[in-house]
């Protein structure tokens, strides 16, 4: 049902655009439209599903590891985090290579994903709903200080624009660095049962012969890994981990291995849905897709909120 | 009461200190140009900090609690939506826009509309407990700023442009013209605010003590929420949003004063928003030499002192 939508949807993100492909244009190799289709409608399908994958991912991972619902990539300041890493090489290293900015923000990402989950473990009061609170906050902090630097050295604009989270400028040779979320999403796999059970804690999982900090940090490295190549290749996508891990536990419940699967494909299937929304509604041009998304998964989320407190609690 | 009143005057010394400096420090050159100037700006924040003070603790008395703020809410992108909405509907040319009297007051009074559903959805009878509304206040505020971005980028971009220069302010872009309409705003809500201010320390003892006392509890309630939002729209249309300010020098104000009489308290922060604003973009401007805004800083502060409230509250509740 899931990958059934997921191909619907894909073939509709295909055939829309500035400019009209019919599939019968795909038939004549050398055609302009076929030209376009492989340069870049098919990197923009594949780009999008990566990146719904892998925020999906992301916040299930954290999800798990913090025992929290409402932990995810948007709510623990690793968004933030990698944004600050970001403009840092923007600004101090500014002959920066592609790669340095690569090994920059997801030091970043790392280290603040990091500090929240210490200091989450220091928070006595783990309430469902005051952990990603105070998750909001620590998120707000880091990017007051980013626009602080950005002020500063004057690229504000140059900023804005680079974390709009944009599908259209995703053309081959620009999107490949996505492919490193592929395996991290298969070891995300293999470790599924761990983080089950290095969510319930460390005395817990010690008790069941697990090394908890390994399992603890490979975690939140995986998390890191997917939320900088998304950020790099495609923009800040936010509420995805939130959200689409939670839709995918409402009807399957909390065993990973079975989610994981599922959130990959609603991961998917939601970042499409906003992209075509954001393609269709203002044609030929584009809304930002992060945009979209903040929309759609902000009012989501607040409707579980309000709806499923009970839920909410565990 | 001595004592409080003693903090005052202190407060009150340090506040015409900061604004005299910011007016007459290392005024160079055109003294006729860049004086006004100035003064503009600096009435701007004073306007703002007292508004955003007033409103933020007469707020927090009648919703009962001190870490909720109308801002924090999402009250002041509201402002945005409205613009936006006024400008999609209607487009540039209308009156509604040309006319800055006209827009400002539909949009005040559209924002007041707009926050009374609001508070009718989350200050029902069940009540919600304050954590899960703080999460839905900074939610809904996301959600409020990003619809405002959408319905911005779905505009033509050239309308989008002026759009952005001619309604949205920030502390780069005072909206000095809507000044005199903003002190009179102002001086009559003071008015008004003053006419309260014994009803407004009858109320903190909650609503069945207060009714008790002869206070018509709920109409109360209903009309500081509108004076409230009146007021954080003021401030916005004037310099744009500021989130934490509110909600810092509340606080601060209840932890210097430590007492419940509302004259004091609310003086008491104006004086310390007048110093946080005039002081603050003083030390930005001229002490560290920097080309940020002050909202930056206080966001980043007020950042950090909210997970302070926040986890301080949390050892009380867990």
């Amino acid at each position: 049902m899931l990958i059934v939508t997921v191909i619907i949807l894909s073939v509709i993100s295909l055939f829309i655009g500035a400019i009209d492909i019919k599939p019968s244009d795909l038939l004549n190799w050398e055609s302009l439209e076929t030209q376009i289709f492989l340069i870049s409608r098919l990197p923009r399908l594949l780009a999008i599903i990566l990146a719904g994958a892998g925020m999906g991912i992301a916040g299930l991972i954290m999800q798990s590891l913090s025992r929290n619902k409402f932990v995810s990539p948007t709510t623990a300041g690793t968004l933030d985090a990698a944004k600050l890493g970001i403009i840092i090489s923007m600004i101090f290293f500014t002959g920066m290579s592609y790669i340095g900015q690569i090994i920059f923000s997801f030091a970043f990402a790392l280290i603040g994903t990091f500090i929240f989950m210490q200091l989450l473990e220091r928070i006595k009061f783990k309430d469902a709903v005051f952990v990603p609170l105070i998750g909001i906050m620590y998120g707000n902090v880091i990017g007051a200080l980013s626009t602080f630097l950005a002020y500063e050295a004057n690229i504000l604009q140059n900023v804005d624009a680079f974390f709009q989270g944009s599908f259209t400028l995703v053309v081959s040779g620009r999107y490949e660095l996505l492919y490193v979320a592929v395996p991290a999403i298969i070891i995300a796999y293999i470790y599924a049962n761990k983080f089950t059970v290095a969510g319930m804690g460390e005395d817990f999982a010690k008790n069941l012969g697990l090394s908890y900090r390994t399992v603890l940090n490979i975690g939140l490295i995986i998390v890191a890994i997917i939320t900088t190549t998304v950020i790099l290749t495609v923009g800040i996508i936010p509420f995805l981990g939130l959200i689409v891990p939670n839709l995918v536990s409402l009807y399957l419940g909390d065993n990973l291995r079975k989610t994981i699967p599922h959130t990959i494909f609603m991961g998917a299937a939601f970042l499409l849905f906003c992209d075509i929304i954001s393609r269709l509604i203002v044609h030929p041009f584009e809304i930002p897709v992060n945009t979209t998304v903040a929309v759609i998964g902000s009012a989501i989320f607040l409707i579980m909120l309000f709806r499923g407190k009970a839920y909410a609690k565990k | 009461m001595r004592k409080n009143s003693t903090k005052l005057i202190i407060l009150a010394v340090i506040a015409i200190t900061c604004m005299l400096l910011f007016a007459l420090y290392d005024i160079q050159g055109g003294f006729s140009y860049a004086f006004p100037k100035r003064l503009e700006r600096m009435f701007a924040m004073v306007i703002t900090g007292t508004a955003i003070a007033f409103a933020s603790i007469a707020f927090q008395t009648v919703t009962q609690n001190r870490l909720l703020t109308p801002s924090v809410m999402g009250i002041d992108s509201m402002y945005e939506i409205v613009q936006t909405i006024i400008y999609f509907a209607l487009g540039s040319t209308s009156i509604f826009v040309v006319s800055r009297y006209l827009n400002f007051g539909v949009s005040i009074i559209a924002m007041v509309l707009f926050a009374l559903i609001l508070y009718r959805f989350l200050f029902r009878a069940d009540k919600h407990p304050i954590f899960l509304l703080l999460l839905a206040g900074m939610v809904i505020g996301t959600l409020l700023g990003s619809l405002g971005t959408f319905m911005q980028v779905i505009i033509d971009p050239v309308e989008y442009e002026s759009l952005q220069a001619r309604l949205f302010a920030s502390f780069m872009n005072v909206k000095t013209e809507l000044l005199f309409l903003s002190a009179g705003i102002l001086v009559l809500a003071f008015l008004y605010g003053t006419r309260i201010l014994h009803k407004l320390d009858v109320m903190a003892l909650g609503r069945d003590n207060a009714m008790n006392l002869g206070v018509d509890y709920d109409k109360m309630v209903l009309r500081i929420l509108i004076l409230s939002s009146i007021l954080i729209a003021v401030s916005t249309a004037l310099v744009g949003p500021i989130t934490f300010l509110g909600l810092i020098v509340s606080n601060l104000a209840y932890q210097y004063f430590a007492t419940y009489k509302h004259s004091v308290l609310i003086i008491g922060a104006s004086l310390i928003s007048i110093i946080a604003l005039v002081g603050g973009q003083f030390l930005v401007l001229h002490v560290f030499n920097l080309t940020t805004t002050i909202s930056v800083i206080i966001n980043f502060i007020g950042g950090l002192y909210f997970i302070y409230l926040l986890l301080k509250e949390s050892r009380k509740a867990g």
